[in-house]
Parts: C-alpha cells; structure tokens; sequence
C-alpha cells in the first residue's frame, strides 16, 4: 500500500504569540516550529499500516524552506520519501489554494491512502482532508480512531460525538483524518536520522504546479480576544496565591 | 439573496445545536435584510420539519429520501448541492457538529466555495458579514470576509449563539425529492455504538479537579489526586492526557468527553482549546491555574492563579485542610 501522509509545520504550542504590526498576522519569524501534532499521529498511522501490510510511506509538507526540518524529521521516523511544495508566503492562498496545492502533488504520488492530522494547531480549519478528498474526487472518513486493511478496501473507526464510534468500509484510494491518540508515537532513533539524510525530498513549486492564489475569503484582521469574564488573578507568591484561593472557596463560592 | 441554515437531526432527534445555528441564522436575516429558510434532510423526517414550519422563517426545505436514513458525506454532499444549487443562497450556516466537519468542507468545494469554520459571531460591516474564529488553541481571533461574490459558508461554534433565542412563527415546508443513488454512496456505514457503559459520570459532580498538559509527567497526576482529595472533587482531564493513557477516557472533559457544569470547575495546567472549553464553560465558578497569563482558559476563569503549578498545588493542598480544620 502506498501511503501519503499530509504534514504541516506549526508553531510551538506554548508559543508566546505577537500580534504583527500588519495586524493580519503574527510575528512568526523568531518562533520555534514542530510537526502538528495530529499530523503526528498520521504519520505513526501510516507508518504502522505500512509495517503490517508493506509498501511505501511518502510525506507531503507545503510550507517555506524551514519546513524542511519537519519533512526531515518524518523521514527519521520512518517516511521513506518526501513531497515538499516550497512556498515561502502560504498565507497568499486560502485554504482552498492550499488544498489544491496538496491535491496536485498527490496526483503525481498515486497513492492507495492519504492520511492527516483531523486539523492544525495553528489555523485550526479542520477541513484540509476533506478538501483534498473533493478535489481528488475520494471517498474520505474524518476524525478515524482505527484504520484495517480489508480484500476490497478499508474498514475504519470514526469516533462521534459524546462517546459514541462508527465502524465504516471503503473502498481505496481514500483519504482519512487522524484522531489524536489513536497511537503511540515513536521516536526517530539514531539510524533512523542517519538514513533520513540520505532519503528523497522532491522539491514542487505553486508555479511549477500551476495553482495561482485567488482567495475566496480573506483574512482581514488578526488579534488578542477580549476576556468574556472578568477574571480575579490572584496576586503574591505560590502560598499567598493558595492561602487566598482557598479563603475565597470557604467564604464565598462555599464549597470548603 | 438569502440564508439558508442546514440543520442536522439523527434518528429524527434534533442535534441541540441545530438551533443555535437557526438562532444565528434568524439574526443574520435582518441584520443583511435578507430572508431566512431552514433545511432538515433524512428519511421520514416530515414531523422535523413540521417543527420548523412553526419558527420564524421564511421557508423550510423538507429534503426526504431513503438514501438519508444514515448519515454519509457523500449522499449529505449530493442532496445539499442540489438544494443550494436551486435555492441560491448568499450564505449557508450550519452547526459546528463533528458531522458537519465531516461534509460541508467536501459540500462547499464542491460548490465552488470555502467554509468558514467554527465560527464565535457573524458581524455585519458596511452591508457584509464579517466571521470571526479562533486560532492558536484559542489564543488570537481572526476576522473573514467574502472575497468576490460567492455564496458564504460557515459552521456556528457549539454555544456561540443560544438555542432559548429561537423565535417561533410560522413557514411554508417545501419537500423535495434528491436525485440520488445508491452507486454514488462509497461509504458504507455500520451501527454507531458505545465502547463501555459509563463507570464515571462527571455530570453529577459538584466538584472538579481537572488535568492538563502542564502535569507534563504521569507521576504528577498524584498532585491532582491528592488536590481532589482534600477538596472532595472527581478527577477530570482534557484530551491530551487520556489520550496518553494516564486517565481513562470516561474521565475526559470537552467535546469528545464528558460536558460538565459543576460548582466548581478546577482547570489545573489547561490551556483552554475550544474542544475543552465547551465541555466546562457551563461551570458555576472556574479556578485556572496556568504558568501563560494568555492561556485561553483564564478567559472563563472566575478566578485565576498565574504561575507554577507544581508550586502553587502543594501550597493549596495545605491551605484547604487548614480551611477545613
């Protein structure tokens, strides 16, 4: 089976975000970056599908050259090539412009199952997957928990909501969004990072795919939400903090 | 010109947040002064959509076919670009359901357009709507527009716009029959199912003690533990920690979890991604205890405490069993 694996270089989760004097964006530029996280889990996905039913796990990022470092590490883990659309400004496209990017290198890749993390930390749009799948004209399945290889396909979990899962069956290719946990992550080890020297990155541009940004919606203004709540921070050292917290719970929530 | 709000019903019960994204639908249709029409689609759904004909809209579409007894993303796509296609609205809003994320990406490319996803408010600026959304887990919003003159979609964040803001009235229900068939349906869906009866019920639980990433360690859980303790609460957590295993997943607070409205609501080293926060922001009093004074979660904290948890946990374990005697 051959696997594409959708990856997304992000910032740090526990960035301290700036707001950029553009106001559409933020300062990125000085910020620490890693794999997205649900990302992460598709890729343990593909990498484990791959050893139980052989064939080959190709890593597709669209990003600016730093992102690199993130297509490296997939391939410490096990990738066995990459698929890199070097755009240095991806936010110049919408997330259709993006999508269709990633629908272009997939079609020349041919693969029998496209995997993705069921949303970015960072945008947070969630519909990547199933965008690609329109474009690509696949069945797709969101938020899967499970993945087995059948005679005529896939059969996958889907989680629903409020505890609730789904069995469902498809025929391949398909393209799946990866629930976080639905695995356990590896770590690249030391051959693995040795070996990821030496692996493939195909280098793709927008211009050498033919896609041209023509956003239908536009991001017009970016910026720190306003508290809902009046929150009460409580002032002092760690005991004087505690010391407060709990005399607000005895005497005025009353719960003590 | 008008709205169209796609409402999302299983086993011919309503999901509750259909009716937020109606609410917010019956405040876009004046606010744009453009009419207002709701959608219910599945098989023998006339009593649901007999329901709608009873609020304040200007149509109901009743779309009825077997092919919509279970929900798939490929027949839901189908019906629904044949209905926009012949009812032509400027802007189509749905509820942020995980069914929604599942199809209305695949329906508004189809269509030749772009969701706007999880959705907090639809502002109206100079005569256009304006959709603000989160990003970062929640630490900036976003402004979108409309770029070109296309049709608008946007999902409605559970809880953005309340369901008590229904207005009743009365519309007409148009039934409609899908060209659909049964070969253009790839998926084939089993019964959805429950892995385990629930030991845990957080719902009944006055108090919370609740995890998050910033426990960095399964060892440390034992603080959590002892704070709930001394305190009486259950133990909670967000996702990422039950994904790890540290808790069962019954003890999950958020969206794929348990929804939890108790008296107190400990958020210890939880950021406050919007999956978490709907699970708990019907709670009576938060507490956060975060070391990021921008973490999302002190935007619903009643109270909140600015440093280390490691620190500031041990300290309050003391203070209460001294508040207790």
């Amino acid at each position: 089976m051959k696997i594409l694996v959708a990856i997304k270089q992000v910032p740090s989760r526990d960035s301290q975000l700036k707001v950029s004097s553009s106001g559409r964006w933020m300062e990125d530029a000085d910020l620490s970056a890693e794999i997205n996280e649900p990302d992460a889990y598709a890729l343990e996905e593909a990498l484990q599908l791959k050893e139980k039913h052989g064939g080959e796990v190709v890593a597709l990022c669209a990003g600016p050259a730093r992102a690199s470092q993130t297509i490296r590490e997939a391939l410490a883990k096990g990738a066995d090539r990459a698929v890199h659309v070097e755009e240095e400004d991806l936010g110049r496209f919408d997330l259709l412009g993006v999508a269709q990017l990633l629908a272009k290198a997939a079609a020349e890749v041919k693969p029998d199952l496209i995997l993705t993390g069921l949303q970015s930390d960072d945008l947070g749009y969630g519909q990547t997957g199933v965008i690609l799948a329109e474009l690509l004209g696949l069945p797709h399945s969101t938020i899967i928990m499970q993945v087995e290889k059948t005679e005529a396909g896939i059969r996958v979990k889907r989680e629903l909501e409020d505890g609730w899962f789904q069995h469902m069956t498809m025929p391949l290719p398909a393209v799946l969004t990866i629930q976080s946990g639905i695995n356990k992550l590896r770590y690249a080890t030391l051959m693995g990072i040795k070996k990821a020297k030496t692996k493939e990155v195909k280098q793709l541009s927008a211009d050498g795919l033919g896609v041209t940004a023509a956003p239908k919606v536009s991001l017009e203004r970016v910026y720190m939400p306003q508290r809902a709540k009046q929150t009460t921070l409580l002032p002092g050292t760690a005991k004087e903090q505690a010391a407060k917290l709990a005399e607000i719970l005895k005497f005025e929530v009353r719960v003590l | 010109m008008s709205v169209l709000v796609v409402m999302e019903q299983s086993r011919l019960a309503w999901h509750r947040m259909s009716w937020e994204a109606l609410a917010a639908g019956q405040q876009m249709g004046p606010a744009l002064g453009i009419p207002v029409a709701a959608a219910v689609l599945g098989h023998g759904a006339a009593a649901l959509a007999g329901e709608l004909g009873g609020k304040k809209l200007d149509k109901v579409y009743h779309v009825e076919h077997e092919l919509l007894d279970h929900y798939t993303a490929d027949a839901y796509t189908v019906a629904l670009a044949e209905l926009v296609d012949m009812a032509k609205p400027s802007m189509v809003l749905f509820p942020h359901t995980y069914r929604v994320r599942d199809f209305a990406p695949r329906l508004a490319t189809r269509l030749g357009g772009l969701l706007v996803s999880d959705v907090l408010r639809i502002e109206v600026k100079d005569g256009a709507a304006v959709a603000v959304r989160q990003m970062f887990q929640g630490k900036l919003n976003a402004d979108y527009r409309a770029a070109g003159g296309g049709t608008q979609y946007i999902s409605i964040q559970a809880g953005a716009y309340r369901a008590e803001h229904v207005e009743a009235g009365s519309a007409e229900v148009e039934v409609l029959t899908p060209a659909l068939e049964a070969a253009q349906i790839r998926i084939k869906v089993e019964e959805p199912f429950r892995e385990s009866a629930r030991a845990v019920d957080l719902t009944a639980a006055d108090l919370i003690v609740s995890a998050g990433r910033g426990i960095k360690e399964q060892e440390n859980l034992s603080l959590i533990q002892e704070l709930a303790a001394a305190m009486g609460a259950e133990v909670a957590a967000s996702r990422p920690i039950c994904d790890n295993g540290w808790l069962p997943m019954e003890r999950q607070v958020g969206s794929s979890g348990q929804t939890v409205a108790p008296k107190v609501y400990f958020a210890v080293g939880i950021s406050g991604a919007i999956q978490h926060l709907v699970g708990m922001k019907g709670s009576k009093c938060v507490v956060a205890i975060n070391k990021d004074p921008n973490a999302p979660i002190f935007e619903v904290a009643d109270y909140g405490i600015v440093g280390d948890l490691f620190e500031v946990v041990p300290a309050l374990i003391e203070e209460i069993k001294k508040a207790k005697g």
